[in-house]
Order: C-alpha cells, then sequence, then structure tokens
C-alpha cells in the first residue's frame, strides 16, 4: 500500500501549502468514450478548450500545417490523464473535428 | 469591453485538474472561467457544497489562488473578515495600499438562497467590498438533490418526489437578485457560460468595483437535472434561448439585458433534455410556459423595452 502522510507531517489547521496539488490524482479512469481531435479538420476556434470542465484540453505552442497549406500557430490536444469523457467538447465543435471513441484499456 | 472575444480568455489556469466534480460538470466550467476572469490577487471564501468538497479532498487542493474551507452558512461572513484583514494589514503597513486584493465569496444555492442569505444580507448591509458568487445547479447536490428556494417550478428532487400526489417542486424559483437589488448594491449580474464574453466582461466589473457584488451563475448538474453529460453547455444555451434564464446586470441601480433574445424558442426545448422534468404532461408544460412568459414581461418592463421577444414556434 502507498504510505500517506502521517499526522505528525500535515501542517495544523488542515492547511494546504501546495496549489493545484490535484493534479496527482488522475481522473483518466472516470473515461468510457475517449475524444479524438482531427488535426486536419481543427480550425482552431478554441470552443472545446473553454468548455473542457476538468480542464483537460492543452492550448500548445505548437505550429501545425494542415494538408491545405494553411498553418496554425497553436495545436489543441487532449490531456488523457485528465479526460472524463464527457463529450462537451466533441458536442460543441463546430466544424466536428472531435469523435468519441470507445475506451479500450 | 465588447472588445473582449473568446481569443482574450487567459491560458493560465487556476483550477487545476484531478478535481472530483462530474463528468460534464457545468459548476467545473463557472469556476475554471470565475478564476480566469477574476486572476491571482484574491481570497476566497467556500461554502461547502458540491465544488466545495471536491475540489479539496485533503491533503490536496485544486485551487490556484489562496481559498478558505468554511461552514454551509457562512461564505459572507468569512469575506467580509476577509476583507477587513485586508485593511486592516494596509494600516498596518503589512501590505502595500496599492495593492488590490480581492475578497470574494462562493456558495451554491443552498447555500446562498437558504442558509447563508442572513450571512449574505448582512455583508451587502455593511457594505464589505466583496464580490460574492452563487452558482445555482437549483438544488442541494453534494447531499443528494434536496430542493432549494432556487430549484424551479415541477422539477423532481429527492424532498420533492414525483408520484400521484406529488408533481416535483410545487413552489417558484425565489428571486435571488431582487433580493440583493433591495439592498441598494452596486452590481448585480446573471451570468451563464454559454455566453462566454458576457460572463467575462460581468465577472471583471463585479470584481472591479468597490463595495458589494453580486453574480448570479447559471450552472447545470448532471446527476441532479439527470442530463447526458455532452449536453451541459447546449442546455445552458437553451435556458437563454427560450427565457428560462436571461442574462442582465443592475449596474448603480440602472438595469440592462445583455442578452437580448428577439425570438424565444418554446421552454419545452429545454426541458425535454432533462430527466428532472420528464414527468411534466402538456399541461404542465403549458404551465411552465405561461410563467416563464410573466418572468420575460417583468424582465422587459424593467428594461422599459421588448428585449425578449415572443415565442417563435416552428411548424
Ligand atoms: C449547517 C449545515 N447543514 C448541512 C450541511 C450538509 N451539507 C453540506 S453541502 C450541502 C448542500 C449544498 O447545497 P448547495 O449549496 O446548493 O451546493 P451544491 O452541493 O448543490 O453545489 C449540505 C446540506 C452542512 N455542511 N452544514
Ligand atoms: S471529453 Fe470532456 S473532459 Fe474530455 S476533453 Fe472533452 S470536454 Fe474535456
Ligand atoms: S472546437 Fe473543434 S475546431 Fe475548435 S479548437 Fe476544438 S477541435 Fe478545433
Ligand atoms: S453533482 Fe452536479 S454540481 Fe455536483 S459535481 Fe456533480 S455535476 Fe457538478
Ligand atoms: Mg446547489
Amino acid at each position: 500500500m502507498a504510505s500517506l502522510p502521517g499526522w505528525r507531517t500535515l501542517p495544523p489547521g488542515a492547511v494546504i501549502l501546495e496549489p493545484g496539488s490535484s493534479v496527482r490524482y488522475k481522473t483518466a479512469d472516470w473515461r468510457t468514450l475517449r475524444p479524438v481531435i482531427d488535426q486536419e479538420k481543427c480550425v482552431r476556434c478554441r470552443i472545446c478548450w473553454t468548455y473542457c470542465p476538468e480542464p483537460a484540453i492543452l492550448e500548445l505552442e505548437k505550429p501545425y500545417t494542415a494538408k491545405s497549406g494553411r498553418t496554425y500557430r497553436v495545436t489543441y490536444e487532449i490531456d488523457y490523464d485528465y479526460c472524463k469523457g464527457c463529450g462537451i467538447c466533441a458536442e460543441e465543435c463546430p466544424v466536428k473535428a472531435i469523435t468519441m471513441v470507445e475506451e479500450v484499456r | 469591453m465588447s472588445s473582449f472575444t473568446i481569443a482574450s480568455i487567459p491560458r493560465e489556469e487556476l483550477l487545476a485538474p484531478g478535481h472530483r466534480m462530474c463528468q460534464g460538470c457545468g459548476a467545473a466550467i463557472v469556476m475554471r472561467h470565475l478564476l480566469k476572469a477574476l486572476g491571482k490577487d484574491v481570497i476566497i471564501a467556500h461554502a461547502t457544497g458540491c465544488v466545495e468538497v471536491t475540489t479539496s479532498l485533503y491533503p490536496e487542493t485544486a485551487w490556484r489562488v489562496p481559498w478558505i474551507h468554511v461552514a454551509f452558512e457562512n461564505a459572507a461572513a468569512v469575506a467580509s473578515g476577509i476583507e477587513a484583514a485586508v485593511k486592516a494589514m494596509k494600516r498596518k503597513g503589512l501590505l502595500s495600499k496599492e495593492k488590490r486584493v480581492k475578497a470574494v465569496a462562493i456558495g451554491g444555492d443552498g447555500g446562498t438562497y437558504d442558509i447563508g442569505l442572513q450571512a449574505l444580507s448582512g455583508m451587502l448591509e455593511r457594505g464589505h467590498d466583496v464580490l460574492y458568487v452563487l452558482y445555482d445547479n437549483e438544488a442541494y447536490m453534494n447531499t443528494g438533490i434536496q430542493r432549494s428556494g432556487g430549484t424551479p417550478l415541477y422539477a423532481w428532487t429527492t424532498t420533492t418526489p414525483v408520484g400521484k400526489l406529488w408533481r416535483g417542486e410545487w413552489r417558484r424559483k425565489k428571486d435571488i437578485i431582487g433580493i440583493v437589488r433591495a439592498h441598494g448594491v452596486s452590481y448585480a449580474a446573471a451570468v451563464n457560460f454559454a455566453y462566454i464574453t458576457d460572463f467575462y466582461a460581468k465577472v471583471k466589473k463585479a470584481a472591479e468595483i468597490e463595495g458589494p457584488a453580486f453574480i448570479h451563475a447559471y450552472s447545470p448538474c448532471v446527476p441532479g437535472w439527470r442530463h447526458e453529460p455532452h449536453l451541459t453547455v447546449k442546455i445552458a444555451k437553451l435556458a437563454v434561448q427560450t427565457g428560462t434564464w436571461v442574462n442582465y446586470e443592475i449596474e448603480r441601480g440602472t438595469f440592462r439585458v445583455t442578452t437580448p433574445v428577439p425570438k424565444r424558442l418554446p421552454v419545452e426545448e429545454y426541458l425535454r433534455l432533462q430527466g428532472r422534468f420528464a414527468h411534466l404532461t402538456k399541461e404542465e408544460v403549458d404551465t411552465v410556459q405561461r410563467m416563464v412568459d410573466e418572468d420575460v414581461e417583468y424582465i422587459n418592463r424593467l428594461a422599459g423595452t421588448v428585449v425578449i421577444g415572443p415565442v417563435e414556434r416552428k411548424s
């Protein structure tokens, strides 16, 4: 069993000193459907990123050139460590660039 | 204000993933953008409820700003104390006078319409420089979907069940902004994240104004409203398009609808996506429609013009 911090090592008053430490808890196994972004179709509108409740969509400074020749400065990628598979991103994508596929583990 | 677009939303996340809010939770979307709009110089007092318990599973936290877990009824009182403490620190030279640190209280509908109402009223009455944010998922969700003063007519909850005698909630949702407004606050607004730039404009304005301000945020709940998790944003948009939810603000007494809806959709389109309304008969849907019509009429009267139009039926 993983060892948990004992009461002697915890700060008094239930103070948590590390901001955003919930990142240690991965919520990936909540997911039964997995969103997959088609980078060719994606028009970088930022809507999926805006509405992910986790957040589990990363906006990366990663240039991308589509087959059409169109170049984008950013790339949206799913953070599969935290995505819970709600499907909001796929529902809201205006160009249907995101598909929900069955999660196979 | 209108120059704020979706591209202006800051990239930095002040709410970390790993929180345990449900798949598709509307409150998670509210919190993410609330924090982005407020920025880092805030101290939050958070009433217990879904968001509070799912973001602070000891010894970890999802918050990247100073945040205090308070009781169910006293978020507004604790935030008032934070504001007083910041003032005292400035007076004693412990904090630069120029530094603006905003005290923010967050509560659910149970924590605001019901048990925290007295603390809220006191905070507004005393005129604290505090922003109070109500995320309204229309029931006590954290403890298993009990009705609150924010639960709408006919909604199924575990304490307003559906059977032969009961048809879900039989009372109308309380006008919480009306109650806040009666205290004469400088700023109160209703926000819906489906209209994200409006959401940012209002939160920023509410935080900048000196004195008490109030934000009422629409917040769909997957298990409580019994809707599909992927429909959270769609339902939020339909709430506005049907006139069930109106985006407006009251700034120093001036009332303004910020999302006009020239043609409304029938309320049935909003109700039918949610299992909490699945038991409604045709007559009951008509009753809800009449109630929304009345509410819209009231809004138009306050606006002094028809900003929310009549229902247009698709034939
Ligand atoms: C004085 C008191 N009564 C009851 C509770 C139990 N309790 C904790 S959260 C909660 C419901 C919160 O409802 P709401 O404010 O609507 O937030 P939500 O969970 O819906 O987000 C209740 C009843 C409590 N913590 N303290
Ligand atoms: S499925 Fe839901 S949790 Fe996963 S990336 Fe899309 S919006 Fe985020
Ligand atoms: S919503 Fe669709 S088009 Fe827009 S950024 Fe996301 S994947 Fe790309
Ligand atoms: S019960 Fe509702 S409000 Fe609470 S975490 Fe789940 S979806 Fe969010
Ligand atoms: Mg609630």
